[in-house]
């Protein structure tokens, strides 16, 4: 199963659905032109919900890195909601788990960014 | 081969979409060893690494060339070879993906979660005879709960290509 993923707006935010495989090649890509297109947008509060995300590789965890660091250089902020076990565990093995600011409900995610 | 070594061989072509073909055979041959869904998951992602690397980074996608993966399984051990038709590497120039300075790197994590999930990784390597990544996963450990390699590894004959 390739990797989708959904945009939409709950109030600042921009709530990004994540559903599939995300690993080396297509799905790598296809992520990361969705969050520089919403930065493109000036939407810099983002909200990565990874709760159908079946798999993810080394380079699938490099691309939320990118995606964090990209976000952060614009001066907004990335978040991750509600991780599956397996991409909990291999954050916590790659220590980007305390890097990462993650949540497991979406309305608290939500209120937890910067109001504009 | 060893004695009483049932042997699975899978070669693929150098295209990333055919990692899932080796994800499948290692759900696969891992079934014959009763291994719980975790461990299952770790041997299956140290495959995916190995394979990508062969397929990426070592094959550069040519088509062309040919990722080997042969799975030997014996009683107490599970033996996976994966063979690319690259330049070779040498995995010691990889960086420490944990180091502060590397945390943020958005490569390089590969290598270092086949050490974390198997419990014995080499790495034979040298020019014009590509990189041979073999790892190793005991019996013992699918009653462990793993949440990573004894850190038991070796690094064989490796050169940079």
């Amino acid at each position: 199963m390739s990797m989708k993923a959904t945009v939409r707006q709950v109030d600042s935010v921009t709530v990004v659905d994540v559903s599939g495989r995300i690993t080396l090649g297509e799905s790598c890509k296809e992520l990361r032109d969705v969050i520089r297109g919403e930065l493109g947008k000036g939407h810099k509060n983002i909200l990565l919900n990874l709760a159908d995300v079946t798999y993810i590789d080394s380079s699938g965890i490099g691309e939320l890195v990118s995606a964090y660091t990209a976000v952060s250089n614009q001066g907004g902020k990335l978040k991750l909601l509600n991780l599956t076990k397996k991409v909990h565990d291999l954050l916590q093995i790659t220590k980007l788990y305390t890097v990462f600011d993650v949540h497991d409900d979406e309305a608290r995610a939500v209120s937890s960014f910067p109001t504009a | 081969m060893k004695p009483d070594a049932s042997v699975t061989e899978v070669v693929l072509e150098s295209k990333l979409e055919n990692v899932e073909q080796a994800e499948e055979a290692t759900r696969s041959v891992c079934a014959k060893l009763g291994f719980d869904e975790e461990t299952v998951f770790h041997i299956e992602m140290a495959v995916h690494e190995a394979v990508i690397n062969a397929i990426h980074h070592g094959n550069k996608e040519d088509p062309l060339k040919k990722v080997y993966i042969k799975f030997i399984l014996l009683e107490e051990t599970l033996e996976i070879h994966v063979q690319d038709e690259g330049p070779g590497f040498d995995p010691g120039k990889v960086p420490d993906p944990l180091a502060k300075e590397n945390l943020l790197n958005i490569s390089g994590r590969g290598i270092f979660l086949v050490r974390k999930f198997m419990d014995e990784f080499r790495v034979d390597s040298s020019p014009g005879k590509g990189t041979e990544v073999i790892m190793i996963k005991h019996v013992d450990s699918r009653i462990q709960s793993n949440q990573g390699g004894t850190g038991r590894e070796h690094e064989g004959d490796s050169a940079s290509g």
